[in-house]
């Protein structure tokens, strides 16, 4: 798992051919949907990994097993990165049955980088949930929502009036929002009224799924099950629905799309037909995984920029 | 000439305790017979941590840093042939200080001296375990409980005992500042005060009585003008908020009462015989001025930054004590600085920026609340790292360190190995054998009983006194009293405070570092990250943090996993983390037993590879086996330039990464 894991994350050119075919095959034997994946976003200070952490060990009593990629921000001085996860996770990170992996967003501050995902990928391999954990302030709800089945935001009391996250942009995405800490009463009450007026206001991507705003402690261990039931809830709507493969699509396809994109720029793009072009190529691929087309369409660029135009 | 008024002495103490109870007993006799008026009791970590000494936890830390105390046979070994109502014990003990007190109130019993006789301080000090010293075990919400009920009942059933010595000591050690170690401390007091208030079952004509039982434990550091202007701001400001926040009008019970460890981790490696000068220099910081002179105090010995001292080391500390206050005329003269604008200017500052930082922590909540987000410990990280980084730069001057190097070899240390105390291997399993052979003597049903009833008694909302004094009667174990607790109120892992900010100052060595990491980065296809822990069970975390921010600052992905670690989990966090170096640190002495174990189990998961370094108070012959054993470097405290340190550990992953390739 950890050899997978260094490949997937490794630059160098010839190792990430390797890593490509690696990927492309983990995705093409994985039976039907594979692992349940789902994000936990929020701002530093809302008790993420705490929440996880209690999570995790909720989803274990059911005994089913776990991987997590805890995502921390990199420093923009000096590139490098405090990974402070696995000491908030420990009782589940001690667990034979839970692979805690800590990873820095590295260039995309607060985003989600493509060893992220790629991670993602491998941990669906073996395990029945995967969980990505990362700060976010706004930008990186959209990446991380493309990658996870299930899109948790969590927020602390009095983090700020819904407004504020309707502006950040913050509440189109996800699909469940958790006022963590609700042993400090009323004040987790009025975050959740106020979220649950902002979301009545908004648009939302996906038709017939209201998000449900739960109160939460994840020191006490209070509201947790209530937690997990909605994940259940909604992989339920995305089965019955049928969103659950198109939103997968969705998200392959922004993979091959922002992955083409940095390794190529728009000039490579071109050679596809620009971003129309790529589109009709992924829908005429509705069953290729990410990294088939990746390489596929990767050395297509590469012919086409060797001919002279 | 004598003069006919002196003051009566602070009391002399020696923090001490080792190998075993009979070990200790005869240390504390020895160190009474030369003259010392008190006991200090360190404990090993185990104890301190509510372990037995055969728990997984425990190896390699049975007998290291103290004594360790399973049950009430232990205790009373420790203290054989001392009479417990003359003697003034103080423990340091925290989150298991109830349990340790109730045992040290059987054996009380046992010897036939009524409780209400006993004189002392249990240290219980829980907030500065979070913030620095790391030997927590519950959450905070629990910790507070047990400390609030200590103070409810030795209020009227052990009236003299100090039940809690709020501790700045250990802030300073964390890199607080004058300002707020004052802060830092009152904010803490003032939640146990508060604790307290809030209970039905200590009525409000007791709180000056409670008041009057709060002492506080200071660390007196090398600037030591600065140090007495300290000790007197906080004299004065304790008198202020106690009458304000509380409504005590008796003086007396205002009083701002502490005793003082000088500051053992400023002490040097480099040129070990100046610490002396130093320890007289700080102890002049706590004992000059009358009006805020420290009620008792330990000094370290010079050769704490080499290993554990030996009696003779203890001695010369004691020394130094016994002149100051028998031969000066330090005892004679009233305050010296009444009146002085320098000093009283100076304690005016301190007081005032002092009062804005603790309605800082008030405003957020109190002091538990500024444990639980994280924001003490930040600040302190913050300033530790301004420190450090003051004495590489060569702002702040340590002689012997940074400036004046060279040195004439020290007849002191001529006996190398033999100059520290060395502690016999076989401690551990003989104490191991005494706590098994215990087990099996004991009323296995009044241990039943007794462990039952304090569960009840703790669930049901009592006071966990008067149980554990049973359960030490009836033979319950160190480690079963804190299974009992750690069942019902779970453990607690602290906020690191390691998302400090990030180096800003442009600084070129740190530049140079960066540039390498950059380099390694396309060679290894990744940053290189490495994996920053502490096994076994101590809890001093400054160093491994000051590593992991420097890490990043340097461009590293660290993984910082924290204190209180086995070796099975530090191996597995680098096989699943993919690390390309791994830093454990290890204050303990421990050393020995718990690194080899990870370098065992790292060459059985084939992770062989991956260069280990280990930091520490390791004595050189220790440092060479460990050398010989697979680690690559070895930091000791005299190591105090982060950068070239972090420069090296990326030198090693290079190193590695070329043999591999």
């Amino acid at each position: 798992m950890s050899e997978a894991l260094n490949l997937v994350d490794d630059r160098r050119p010839e190792r990430r051919e390797a890593a490509l075919a690696l990927l492309d095959g983990l995705e093409r034997q994985r039976p039907g949907p594979g692992a349940r994946r789902v994000g936990l976003t929020g701002s530093p200070g809302a008790g993420k990994s705490t929440l996880l952490d209690a999570l995790v060990r909720a989803v274990r009593r059911r005994e089913e097993t776990v991987g997590v990629v805890a995502v921390d921000p990199s420093s923009r001085v000096s590139g490098g990165a405090l990974l402070g996860d696995r000491v908030r996770m420990r009782a589940s990170a001690r667990d034979p049955g839970v692979f805690v992996r800590s990873m820095a967003a590295r260039e995309r501050l607060g985003g989600v980088a493509d060893a992220t995902r790629d991670s993602i990928v491998v941990l669906s391999t073996v395990f029945d949930w995967v969980f990505v954990e990362t700060v976010g302030v706004g930008q990186s709800e959209s990446d991380v929502a493309a990658l996870v089945d299930t899109l948790v935001f969590v927020v602390q009391p009095g983090a700020g009036d819904a407004l504020q996250f309707m502006k950040a942009g913050v509440l189109e995405h996800p699909d469940v929002f958790v006022v963590n800490k609700a042993d400090q009463g009323p004040a987790a009450q009025r975050t959740a009224s106020e979220l649950e007026a902002g979301l009545g206001l908004g648009p939302r991507p996906l038709e017939g799924w209201t998000p449900p705003v739960l109160r939460v402690s994840a020191r006490d261990g209070v509201g947790i099950e209530a937690l997990l039931e909605a994940l259940d809830a909604h992989r339920e709507h995305l089965e019955r629905s049928g969103t659950l493969t198109a939103r997968r699509r969705q998200g392959r396809d922004a993979l091959v799309r922002d992955a083409l994109a940095r390794r190529y720029g728009s000039y490579g793009l071109e050679g596809l037909g620009d971003v129309e072009g790529l589109a009709a190529r992924l829908r005429a691929e509705p069953d290729a995984s990410p990294y088939a087309l990746i390489l596929v369409l990767g050395r297509e660029i590469e012919d086409a920029l060797r001919k002279p135009r | 000439m004598p003069s006919a008024r002196r003051d009566r002495p602070w009391l002399f103490r020696t923090y001490s305790g080792h190998t075993s109870a009979r070990a200790s007993n005869e240390l504390y006799r020895l160190n009474l017979s030369r003259g010392q008026t008190g006991l200090s009791v360190a404990f090993d970590l185990p104890t301190q941590t509510g372990y037995d000494s055969d728990h997984p936890l425990a190896r390699g830390e049975v007998g290291k840093v103290g004594v360790p105390i399973g049950h009430v046979e232990d205790m009373q070994r420790l203290f054989e042939e001392i009479p417990l109502e003359r003697m003034n014990t103080s423990m340091t003990i925290n989150a298991t200080a109830a349990w340790l007190l109730s045992l040290y109130v059987a054996v009380a019993e046992r010897q036939g001296a009524k409780p209400e006789e006993l004189q002392g301080t249990t240290q219980n000090d829980i907030i500065k375990e979070y913030l620095s010293r790391g030997t927590y075990v519950f959450p905070p919400e629990p910790s507070m409980r047990l400390i609030s009920d200590m103070v409810a009942y030795t209020v009227d059933a052990i009236p003299k005992w100090n039940p809690i010595n709020v501790c700045s000591y250990h802030l300073q050690e964390a890199g607080a500042t004058p300002v707020q170690e004052i802060a830092y401390a009152m904010a803490n007091a003032l939640a146990v005060l508060d604790a307290v208030r809030a209970r039905d079952d200590v009525p409000r004509g007791a709180l000056p009585r409670v008041v009057a039982r709060i002492s506080f434990f200071l660390n007196a550091g090398i600037r030591f003008v600065e140090e007495t202007c300290k000790v007197r701001a906080m004299t004065e400001l304790w008198d202020e908020i106690t009458r304000e926040r509380y409504g005590v009008e008796d003086v007396k019970a205002r009083r701002f009462r502490y005793g003082v460890q000088v500051n053992s981790l400023g002490l040097t490696e480099a040129q070990p015989e100046n610490n002396v000068i130093r320890i007289v220099l700080e102890a002049l910081g706590v004992t000059l001025s009358k009006k805020a002179r420290c009620r008792a105090l330990q000094l370290p010995a010079w050769n704490e930054a080499l290993g554990l001292p030996r009696p003779w080391d203890q001695q010369w500390s004691l020394r130094i004590q016994q002149i100051l206050a028998y031969e000066t005329d330090l005892l004679e003269h009233d305050d010296l600085f009444d009146g002085s604008p320098v000093v009283e200017g100076r304690t005016r500052e301190l007081k005032e920026a002092a009062r804005q930082e603790l309605d800082r922590v008030l405003a957020l909540g109190g002091a538990v609340a500024a444990v639980e987000n994280g924001y003490m410990k930040q600040r302190l990280v913050e300033s530790n790292t301004e420190r450090v980084r003051a004495i590489e730069g060569g702002e702040v001057q340590v002689v012997g360190v940074n400036v004046f190097t060279e040195s004439e070899p020290s007849p002191l240390l001529e006996a190398g190995g033999a100059a520290i105390l060395q502690v016999d291997e076989s401690a551990e399993q003989e104490q191991i054998e005494r706590l098994r052979a215990f087990r099996s003597r004991r009323n296995g049903d009044e241990v039943r009983a007794a462990l039952r009833n304090l569960r009840d008694v703790l669930a049901g909302g009592g006071n966990v006194m008067p149980a554990s004094i049973r359960a030490a009667h009836a033979g319950v174990t160190t480690g079963e009293w804190a299974d009992a607790l750690r069942e019902l109120f779970g453990e607690y892992r602290a906020p690191t405070g390691v998302v400090a900010r990030p180096f800003s100052q442009a600084d070129e060595r740190v530049e140079a570092v960066r540039g390498r990491v950059r380099e390694l980065t396309n060679v290894l296809g990744r940053p290189p990250k490495m994996l920053v822990g502490k096994p076994g069970l101590d809890g001093h975390s400054n160093g491994a943090e000051q590593i992991a921010v420097r890490g990043r600052d340097v461009g590293l992905e660290v993984v910082y996993e924290g204190i209180r670690l086995t070796p099975e989990e530090i191996v597995r966090s680098a096989r699943d983390e993919g690390v390309h170096v791994i830093g454990l640190s290890i204050l303990s002495g421990s050393h020995g037993v718990l690194v080899v174990d990870v370098l065992d189990q790292l060459r059985k998961v084939g992770l062989h590879e991956v260069p280990v370094v280990v930091g520490g108070i390791i004595p050189e012959e220790d440092a060479e086996r460990l050398r010989a054993a697979g680690v690559q470097r070895v930091y000791t405290p005299k190591d105090f330039d982060l950068t070239r340190i972090l420069g090296e550990i990326v030198d090693l992953v290079a190193e590695s990464a070329a043999d591999r390739s």
